[in-house]
């Protein structure tokens, strides 16, 4: 009985000791349902690079990080119940991968005061710091994507635009209609002449637009779709033999699930980005050695180095060095998530750091203010080999128009602080 | 000729190849629907099913890998040989009668005699059962799909109508094999009900359950056959959409193009499905090309059902359905 008495003493004290320090990163991950081929790539990148830095480094300063995997289903619900789950555990950072998800978790974590980062989706006037004050959309927002899609048609032709055809297909969806604003100021500026063309989710049925398209002979096509959307429409350009290097998907239509399908028809197809592709980056040999080999690789293992598992893997990099730059602010090794705000606010990307990193030239260098939370707007594009399957970064990372977005963006927020009441706080 | 009706010819045609994909779909519902009265939910992720096991089989794709490698440590993934297409689509069908006999054995047997709603119930959490099921057995990732099937334009088409219009049709050849292969289903179907033994069984447990048995008809046996030939439905539209987009979870969405189908073309009638896909194929192709760019286009998906209630407002049982007379 003596024994049993200390046993539950010494049980009890341990459970009211201080617990372990560690840095909590929730990954809101989609592995099952539609949109799973999407979801696993990006969340495997995101927990790998974590588990890289545990497994090599011991963490972040010395602090392992604990990721706390949530299953969404890419359903806006199910995120919002995986938020309310896992805050509690001390979160630092979320990364919902959703833009309805993220259209829900901002009042909430502005009010939690927990950092969202929405790296290339969600709601793009949160680059507006001033207005948004704990979520960020770096490096690249939507409407760079639009922007840096006509930069580089108007770099393909010689700077001039005017009377050319642009046709915009999109996902029938708040994401889908994203770019349409930017594409109508850019088509007043540079004399192109834009239609814009719809499909229904899940857009299995793309027959109507793509015959729209074969009649009106567009000049370009740009896409802003995902899932069986992207597939469909990369096929039917095949169909109708529309010339794949005059078609364009935003970031979220340009993985090796979106053009595998079509097969040799699909050569040539090309995709905005915000990250570099491919493995040829030093920091693959040390996921190779320290995550993959030891089997710690997240789900199976066999994503490393697509589209999608590099850019979770630079999404778990920019929050790491977020971690990094908020333990330098602080002079705290265990962080809190205002502290993470603080540090994602104050982050410096340079060639040097990604160099240091082993990701040379793998995303563009940008820096992050109170005021701005998007970045410098820098964006590439890929385009598809079919013979080899692979992406190829084929232009360098470069800036969009600033003066046509960040007027829009300046409307938009204004409009959001005027509905919620808030107060301007970076002055 | 103006430009605009011979664009809307090339729209109509196109019309009447959607439909026949839509058709496809719908004709796995009407099988069940009229053999035993359910409306089973789960016919779009037996589609996907079949095309899943179809391309698994193709690739020599173990299956339950990762299950595997999870609780054994081990690493592996594919057998390491390819099935060519026609002996892969055979196993298939023999695991879709499998299926069949184990839809019949663990979940309907139990349900004998219990309202129509439990039924379908029944079939919903089938359908995300085997949702689950193929996702486990064969991985989430996008596959492509290659029986060899032809794509793309086709360009007899293309020539004889510039020739003629002075503007060549686009006509996709999938849509043309479909079509066919579509023919020769009803065709085999309806001469299969009509000429065989086990046809004219299933027609029997059709029209009264209690009479059938009580001629010596086996419901179990019928009900498995059923099941397995709406299977075979399946993986045929499932090989046909899975050619277009890829084989990926998706492909269970595409049940919702099927239901504008079955309210307008009935649930009980084979040619009824035929019709009805063709109907909603063009009338949403019509609508899209002439008004679509009036109102943000888009209006596919809804201006199907809306295409539907007129019928069903006039012909509730639907085009060529059974008319339902309960008498008190």
């Amino acid at each position: 009985m003596t024994t049993k008495l200390a046993t539950m003493a010494l049980g009890a004290l341990m459970a009211a000791g201080p617990a372990l320090a560690d840095l909590v990163i929730p990954d809101l991950s989609y592995r099952t349902g539609p949109y799973a081929a999407g979801g696993i790539p990006f969340s495997d990148g995101y927990n790998d690079y974590f588990t890289l830095l545990n497994e090599r480094d011991g963490g972040i300063g010395g602090v392992p990080v604990r990721m706390v995997e949530c299953e969404t289903g890419y359903n806006t619900e199910k995120g919002v119940e995986c938020y309310e789950s896992t805050k509690g555990e001390g979160a630092l950072v979320y990364q919902p991968l959703s833009t309805g998800i993220t259209y829900q978790l901002i009042p909430k974590v502005t009010a939690d005061g927990i950092p969202l980062h929405t790296m290339g989706y969600g709601r793009t006037s949160a680059k507006n710091g001033d207005v948004f004050s704990h979520t960020f959309n770096y490096p690249a927002n939507y409407w760079d994507g639009a922007s840096g899609a006509i930069n580089y048609l108007l770099e393909e032709n010689g700077g001039d635009l005017s009377g050319k055809k642009i046709a915009l297909v999109y996902h029938n969806s708040a994401y889908g209609k994203e770019p349409i604003r930017t594409l109508e100021e850019l088509s007043k500026k540079h004399g192109f002449e834009l239609a814009a063309l719809p499909v229904d989710h899940p857009g299995q049925e793309q027959k109507s637009q793509w015959l729209q398209i074969r009649r009106d002979k567009p000049d370009y096509v740009l896409m802003w779709g995902w899932g069986v959307m992207n597939q469909v429409a990369v096929q039917e350009a095949a169909n109708i033999r529309f010339p794949m290097e005059n078609f364009i998907g935003i970031w979220w239509s340009g993985s090796e699930n979106d053009v595998l399908p079509a097969g040799e028809a699909a050569n040539g197809y090309k995709a905005l980005t915000f990250h570099n592709v491919g493995t040829d980056f030093p920091v693959f040999d040390d996921i190779q050695k320290y995550v993959v080999d030891t089997g710690k690789a997240a789900g199976a293992g066999d994503q490393v180095g697509t589209v999608l598992y590099n850019r979770g893997l630079y999404a778990a990099m920019l929050a790491s060095e977020a971690v990094k730059k908020a333990q330098e602010i602080s002079g705290n090794a265990d962080i809190t998530p205002a502290e993470m705000r603080d540090g994602m606010e104050a982050l410096e990307i340079t060639e040097a750091k990604m160099v240091e990193l082993g990701l040379p030239n793998f995303g563009p260098t940008f820096s992050v203010s109170c005021e701005n939370h998007g970045g410098d707007a820098l964006v590439g594009v890929t385009q598809w080999d079919a013979a080899n399957k692979t992406w190829s970064l084929i232009s360098e990372f470069k800036a969009t128009d600033g003066d046509v977005i960040g007027a829009l963006i300046n409307e938009d927020s204004a409009a959001y602080a005027a509905e919620n009441n808030i107060e301007s706080r970076c002055n | 000729m103006p430009d605009q009706l011979i664009y809307a010819m090339e729209v109509i045609l196109n019309g009447l190849m959607a439909g026949v994909l839509y058709a496809l779909v719908a004709l796995g519902f009407v099988l069940i629907y009229k053999a035993s009265g359910i409306f089973n939910y789960a016919q779009g992720v037996m589609a996907l099913f079949a095309a899943m096991t179809l391309v698994g089989i193709m690739n020599g794709q173990v299956p339950f890998s990762h299950l595997i490698n999870a609780t054994f440590g081990t690493h592996i993934h594919y057998f390491g040989w390819n099935v060519p297409a026609l002996f892969a689509i055979l196993l298939t069908m023999a695991v879709m009668v499998l299926l069949a006999w184990a839809v019949q054995r663990f979940v309907m047997r139990h349900l004998v005699g219990q309202e129509p709603i439990i039924l379908f119930m029944a079939t919903i959490g089938l359908a995300y059962f085997l949702e689950g099921v193929a996702d486990l057995m064969w991985g989430s990732e996008i596959k492509k799909l290659d029986v060899g099937l032809p794509q793309g334009i086709n360009l007899w088409i293309d020539e004889s109508t510039f020739n003629i219009f002075g503007y060549g049709f686009f006509i996709d050849n999938l849509d043309v094999v479909a079509t066919v292969i579509a023919a020769l289903l009803v065709a085999a179907l309806v001469a299969f009900s009509q000429y065989t033994k086990q046809g004219r069984a299933m027609r029997a447990v059709a029209d009264d359950h209690q009479a059938a048995l009580s001629v010596g008809i086996s419901l179990n046996f019928i009900w498995i056959m059923v099941w397995s030939v709406a299977g075979f439905v399946a993986l045929v539209a499932g090989i046909m959409w899975g050619t277009k987009s890829g084989v990926q979870f998706s492909l269970s969405l595409i049940a919702l193009k099927a239901l504008p189908v079955l309210m307008l073309g009935g649930f009980t009638s084979i040619p009824g499905a035929i019709v009805g896909g063709l109907i909603i194929g063009v009338g949403e192709k019509l609508f899209e090309f002439a008004i679509g760019p009036l109102v943000g286009g888009a209006t596919e998906n809804w201006f199907a059902y809306v295409l539907a209630l007129i019928f069903l407002v006039f012909r509730p049982q639907g085009l060529f359905g059974e008319k339902i007379i309960e008498r008190v």
